[in-house]
């Protein structure tokens, strides 16, 4: 009989970035894991709480400026340890809020500077007074590999962009992505993915939901581990598609 | 104690010109709009009105001797204003209320064309009040126009993020323009929902608060959806008990804010399948009051009409009356007879409103037949994503047939697979689907219906057409 194998996530301040049901991933996670047979361990991590000394696997969601604020200098105390195992290829999963903190900096409109713990090359600047806040469906094909199609919503002021060293998670079809004016979306370094698909987006983009465990379980078992066959989730399957078809038909088309 | 204050100056005042005119023009538009059958014609009326005569809102507060009542929040509103109309009217007042389903500001004018006489004069205001449900994002914008007598703030909630933006930013909006008011309104606020009850800081007339005294209705494990963390003084809130979501008993854990002892509460709740009861506790007394609408956020509504009742210094008795013939409101929780089968149509818009409907769903017996509608609409909010902050799982094991609808349909599926509810039937259509879960129930069954604010409108339309119950823009608080 083989050992069952198993993988540890954490997840970032649970109950302060999850402002966009961001707590739909861990429940896709966990649904996923189970029919994987994948053992998942999850360690809830709120602010002023030690960090595990281990992890495979790391989620943030997003949080409203207020909570964004507050858990900046947090993070920042961390970013070590998550530097380290970003470094030793573990998978993350930063969205939105999170997403911008993962990166360098974010400039608020005052001027004045959150500092980001920069695993992400990119910064975020709040938008001019008047800007409209980037919102709607999201249609996007993504550059990592085994990835394909993804589908969200995103809804965020600021605009991101990408520095010399930062590779686009996705390529906007439908969608405002990064900050509107290119069609980057998102940043990828080793295995941590930032997005501003919120939607959640691991239960309807199943290929994305894999990467993330396969990417776990490497991590912790070397780089020779692979997936077992199993059938994707009709469910999701659906999901996506109409999700896909949703943004296509009312999404905004890439500038 | 609360005075009545009369509002003579604006008694036999004649209707200006260009106004008079609008109310016309919005009473022809609105008859025809009707006749076609378009949305109702709720809305548009008071579009036309509205733009012929722009300051027809302020004119509001003259039109009723005893001054408007706005009521707002995330979640209740309707209910609420349904309640407290009820209330005043058992009260010997007359009201002016905006038509469900039509709360922004379009429908306060609405209401105004709707209570224009034939020949388009303001109503006469002897013995009348305005009791007005105003969405929570326009309550800002709507509170210096029509200087109201009372403001009714619910709660706050996250719901629609990709229309009001974030809920910090509403909250803020509500205390701005408190702030700035003048007039200063009666407040009546909850208690027990830190974001609402912070407002008394900023009250510049009197304060009537309303809250739950029963903590064994409390919650035994926190729900995932709360909205409230961090106290003005940067510290966190803190619970002894907790009944949706953020809202229950909470102090703050570094500085002296804490819940108020509420004016109006309610003791002793029992929560039944189709009702509640519970001991109505007023500054004039206290007593037993069965309402015949289910979940403690009906309690919480109730107490919100009570707590306006005290505000508007109306009896006791027509409280009483009022509450416990209450019927519900527009699509909340309205029940028809359908082939032999018990229909009850429960709105669910946002997480904590969704979760208290589990709640109640999950009160009602272990062999649920369910008919779950999910639309995407500007209404709605575009954005789906909120369904995955419900607790779903609660009704895992306790659902015999589950068909799903809207079109989100497959979202919804998805979202409550995840949460161990597989539906047996997919449609979008919400015709088909109606159809499907009907027959999927058995003849003396009871089949719960749970949808978001459009899928409510087009389900209670097939289901009024079938029962010929009346249309929605018949359908009068
Ligand atoms: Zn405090």
């Amino acid at each position: 009989m083989t050992l069952e194998r198993a993988i540890r996530a954490v997840v970032l301040y649970p109950h302060i970035m999850d402002v966009y049901a961001d707590r739909g991933n861990l429940i896709a996670l966990r649904a996923r894991c189970r029919a994987l047979g994948v053992a998942l361990e999850v360690a809830n991590v709120g602010l002023g709480d030690p960090l595990p000394t281990e992890a495979d696997l790391v989620l943030i969601g997003g949080g409203q400026d207020a909570e964004q604020r507050r858990v900046a200098p947090d993070l920042f105390e961390r970013r070590d340890t998550l530097h380290r195992w970003v470094e030793e290829g573990a998978g993350v999963l930063a969205i939105c809020g999170g997403y911008q903190l993962f990166g360098q900096a974010y400039r608020t409109g005052a001027g004045d500077e959150l500092p980001g713990i920069g695993v992400f090359d990119v910064t975020t600047v709040a938008p001019p007074l008047g800007w409209e806040r980037c919102i709607g469906d999201v249609l996007a094909d993504s550059l990592v590999e085994g990835v394909g199609e993804v589908v969200g919503f995103e809804n965020h002021g600021g605009r991101t962009y990408l520095g010399p060293r930062a590779r686009p998670f996705a390529l906007v079809r439908f969608g405002h992505g990064n900050n509107g004016d290119d069609p980057s979306e998102g940043a990828v370094y080793r295995e941590a993915i930032g997005t501003y698909l919120h939607g959640p987006v691991l239960p309807k983009n199943p290929a994305l939901l894999d990467r993330l465990i396969l990417a776990a379980l490497r991590h912790r078992y070397g780089p020779d581990e692979s997936l077992p066959e199993v059938p994707g989730d009709e469910w999701a399957v659906r999901a996506h598609a109409s999700a896909a078809e949703v943004a296509r038909s009312r999404g905004r088309p890439r500038t | 104690m609360l005075l009545l204050l009369s509002r003579q100056a604006a008694a036999g005042r004649p209707t200006p010109p260009r106004q008079r005119l609008a109310l016309l023009a919005g009473r022809a538009v609105g008859a025809a709009s009707r006749r076609l059958g378009r949305g109702g014609g709720t809305a548009v009326p008071g579009l036309v009105a509205g733009r012929i005569a722009p300051h027809l809102v302020e004119a509001l507060g003259r039109a009723s001797e005893h001054g408007a009542v706005l009521v707002t929040g995330t979640n209740g509103k309707t209910t609420t204003a349904h309640l407290l109309t009820a209330i005043a009217r058992a009260g010997g007042l007359q009201v002016i209320a905006n038509p469900s389903g039509s709360n922004l500001e379009r429908g306060v004018v609405g209401a105004l064309v709707d209570a224009a006489g034939q020949l388009g004069g303001l109503p006469q205001p002897d013995g009348s009040v305005a009791i007005l449900e105003v969405d929570e994002a326009a309550a800002a914008a709507v509170l210096p126009r029509v200087h109201p007598r009372a403001v009714v703030v619910l709660n706050l909630f996250r719901d629609q993020l990709d229309r009001y933006g974030e809920v910090d930013s509403i909250a803020q909006g509500w205390w701005h323009a408190l702030e700035a008011d003048g007039g200063g309104p009666t407040l009546v606020l909850n208690a027990d929902d830190p974001s609402v009850a912070q407002l008394a800081e900023v009250a510049r007339g009197d304060v009537v608060t309303f809250g739950v005294d029963d903590r064994g209705a409390a919650l035994r494990a926190a729900e995932h959806a709360a909205d409230a963390r961090f106290c003005l003084c940067g510290g966190t809130f803190e619970y002894d008990a907790r009944f949706i979501g953020h809202v229950g008993h909470w102090h703050c854990s570094s500085c002296a804010r804490a819940r108020p002892a509420p004016t109006v509460s309610a003791r002793h709740i029992r929560l039944e399948e189709s009702g509640a009861r519970f001991e109505l506790v007023t500054p004039r007394g206290s007593l037993e009051l069965r309402l015949p609408l289910a979940g403690l956020y009906s309690v919480y509504n109730a107490l919100a009409a009570a707590a306006g009742a005290v505000a508007l210094d109306l009896r006791v008795e027509a409280v009483t009356r009022a509450l416990t013939d209450a019927g519900p409101a527009f699509g909340r929780q309205e029940r028809f007879t359908v082939g032999g089968r018990e229909v009850r149509l429960l709105l669910a818009k946002n997480p904590a409103g969704l979760n208290e409907v589990i709640r109640t769903l999950a009160a009602s017996g272990p062999e649920l037949h369910l008919l779950w509608l999910l639309n995407d609409g500007i209404q709605d909010g575009r954005d789906v994503s909120w369904i995955y902050d419900a607790d779903i799982e609660v009704l895992a094991g306790r659902v015999r047939e589950l068909t799903v609808g809207g079109d989100r349909a497959s979202d919804l599926a998805l979202r409550l697979h995840l949460g161990g509810l597989d539906a047996s039937s997919t449609r979008p259509g919400i015709r088909d689907a109606l159809d499907e879960a009907l027959e999927a129930t058995s003849e003396g069954g009871q089949l719960d219906i749970v949808a978001t604010y459009t899928a409510m409108l087009d389900v209670r339309s097939l289901l009024a057409a079938r029962t010929g119950r009346d249309a929605y823009w018949e359908a009068r608080a």
